[in-house]
């Protein structure tokens, strides 16, 4: 047995990329299905978990799904606003607390997040440098928001434009970066999270510029009088935020109509969740509520049924592949007939040169399992470019 | 020694007959096998290494019936008492010169493959001028060198008996005189029978007898 591996393996070793090119057919029809159960099971986990952690989601009425992603994953998908004032209604009912969302703009590629400190404690999130943000201007970013970008305490980042090439668009803003939070292992770590006013900065709702009292120049000033100041299009509007220009800094309008994504709703107990939905469903409150639990379950049971359509694609093209390579084995025997012939001639019996035709197949399945481990182990590394690309 | 006695042999599905009243090849001696093609040349090569069994008659060798011995039985008197000289080789390509010449010790459990066996193909390979191209694949030789490392193979086992089957139809005409030599060197040395087909009327002189199956059958 042992002469007859060494053989076994020589061949296969001689004939490296035919070796290689059978190891990796096999082993991927055989991971397939397995990789993909994997990554949907734990996808599910991972989801569930941030669902679950999640009690309710208020938000303007529409895609019940839209507004579980955009507020659990920072999705950004368009949705209709809901007031701020509609925050002060919900801490008003007693039944638990509201914490503000609103994220519509994004920094390098990483959703700009605004929120209160509430979101922190609520997720329990912590710092790994730095501190929270104490004002307007200020950002704490998430641990890959760091490591992707290499910025840290200190260094600043700019909101993206919208559009370069609208002058009458949203202004970047230049923020600060006050602390980097430890890693979650959760869309929080893809995160810039700025303060609720911040974000209505970015937005264009709230600005700073110099103090039109205080300027004399006519080409700015455009009317003056005992009321109000006009001023131009010349006049410096701020961007960046900082202790010596804070004071500039002011928003116009109710800010109480200010608009915000969503609110998270931590009810008291289990009672004031019951009570707390029930408003809602007799219409004392507008908008609607969301359970995140319940509309990320209805949104996995989809996937799942994609899952077994996927399955059944794979046994048919797993079929497909082991027909084709009993087909390549049965013509690569009759391809070897002048080496076999040599081993008859010289003294080996049929049972030994199928021996060692057999053992070539099993270590091509060995090899075949060993890349299936690589491959399977490696699959937790992609579940969450998996819920991005596939599932929300 | 080796004899045979009316036989008659043919394939399946074949009007290929091979007959044959008497013929004998004695220890010590060297054999040529002549004639044209498809006259059952190498056939009787396969005769004698019992790799094909006669329909009738008696094949014997060293006083042993071939032709009664089971499968397994043959094949270890010819891994034991034969040498086989093929002419392209038959050496495998993925195996290197030191793989393909312990090939029959690594096919049979037979033959014990020890660790001194390496010496033993050193020296051989030495005698063949090969020993520096040991760990080599036989895609890399030349046509003399690889038919030296097909007999570095056949010689290995020190086997009584050398079936070759036109052992120099691919060689030039200075390393067609090296291979034979070297046969004729080892029958002489271990009073062995070499029996050699071959379509080579220049190399005649070397051997003590030849059997023309053109004769045989025209005879017959």
């Amino acid at each position: 047995m042992r002469q007859s591996l060494y053989l076994a393996f020589t061949y296969l070793k001689f004939h490296k990329v035919r070796s290689l090119v059978l190891i990796f057919s096999i082993g991927l029809i055989l991971y397939l299905p397995a990789g993909l159960k994997k990554l949907i099971s734990e996808s599910e986990a991972l989801m569930l978990h941030r669902a679950e952690t999640t009690p309710l989601i208020i938000g303007a009425k529409g895609s019940s799904t839209d507004l579980a992603i955009n507020t659990l994953y920072f999705h950004q998908e368009s949705t209709d606003p809901i007031p701020k004032k509609m925050l002060g209604d919900v801490n008003a009912t007693g039944l638990g607390y509201g914490i503000p969302l609103v994220s519509m703009f994004k920094a390098r590629n990483f959703p700009i997040v605004g929120t209160d400190s509430e979101y922190f404690h609520f997720r329990q999130l912590s710092l790994a440098a730095g501190r929270w943000m104490g004002y307007i201007g200020e950002c704490v970013i998430g641990s890959e928001v760091a490591s992707d970008l290499k910025i840290s305490v200190g260094d600043s980042l700019v909101s993206s434009p919208e559009n370069y090439f609208d002058l009458a668009g949203i202004y970047p803003l230049k923020m600060n970066v006050v602390g980097v939070m430890a890693s979650s292992d959760s869309p929080d770590d893809k995160a810039v999270f700025v303060d609720v006013k911040t974000n209505w900065v970015i937005m264009g709702l709230g600005h700073g510029h110099e103090d039109v009292a205080q300027i004399i120049d006519p080409t700015i000033i455009t009317k003056r009088d005992t009321n109000e100041v006009q001023a131009g299009a010349k006049l410096r509007m701020q961007n960046a935020i900082s202790v010596d220009n804070l004071d500039s800094f002011h928003f116009h309008g109710n800010m109480e109509d200010y608009p915000l994504n969503a609110l998270i709703f931590v009810p008291k107990d289990q009672k004031s969740e019951t009570i707390f939905r029930g408003r809602f469903a007799s219409g004392d409150l507008p908008n609607q509520v969301i359970v995140p639990k319940e509309v990320i379950d209805g949104l996995l049971q989809r996937i799942f049924k994609i899952k077994q359509l996927l399955n059944a694609v794979f046994l048919l093209v797993g079929v497909a592949t082991f027909s084709i390579l009993s087909l390549i084995f049965a013509l690569s025997i009759r391809l070897r007939k002048d080496e076999i012939y040599t081993m008859f001639t010289i003294g080996s019996g049929r049972w030994k040169v199928a021996e060692i035709i057999l053992l070539e197949m099993v270590l091509l399945f060995v090899g075949s399992m060993v890349f299936v481990g690589l491959l399977y182990g490696m699959t937790g590394i992609f579940v969450e470019k998996f819920i991005n690309t596939f599932i929300i | 020694m080796i004899s045979l006695s009316n036989i008659s042999f043919h394939y399946p599905q074949s009007n290929f007959r091979l007959q044959l009243d008497e013929l004998s090849f004695h220890s010590g001696t060297k054999t040529a096998v002549v004639g044209p093609s498809g006259f059952g040349k190498t056939t009787l090569l396969h005769l004698i290494s019992g790799i094909y069994i006669p329909q009738n008659g008696e094949v014997e060798v060293h006083g042993k019936k071939v032709h009664l011995m089971s499968d397994a039985e043959r094949r270890t008197f010819r891994l034991t008492n034969m040498g086989f000289v093929f002419q392209d080789f038959k050496l495998l390509e993925y195996l290197n010169v030191m793989d393909n010449i312990l090939l029959p010790y690594r096919i049979n459990k037979v033959l014990k493959l020890e660790k001194a066996l390496k010496n033993h193909v050193f020296e051989i390979a030495s005698m063949l001028s090969i020993e520096d191209k040991l760990a080599r694949n036989p895609g890399n030789l030349s046509q003399g060198e690889r038919q030296r490392v097909a007999i570095c193979r056949a010689l290995l086992t020190n086997p009584s008996i050398i079936l070759a089957d036109e052992p120099t139809g691919n060689l030039d005409p200075e390393n067609k005189q090296n291979i034979m030599r070297i046969l004729f060197d080892y029958v002489s040395k271990k009073d062995a029978t070499l029996v050699a087909v071959t379509h080579d009327h220049e190399l005649l002189d070397g051997f003590d007898h030849v059997v023309d199956f053109k004769e045989i059958y025209t005879s017959a």
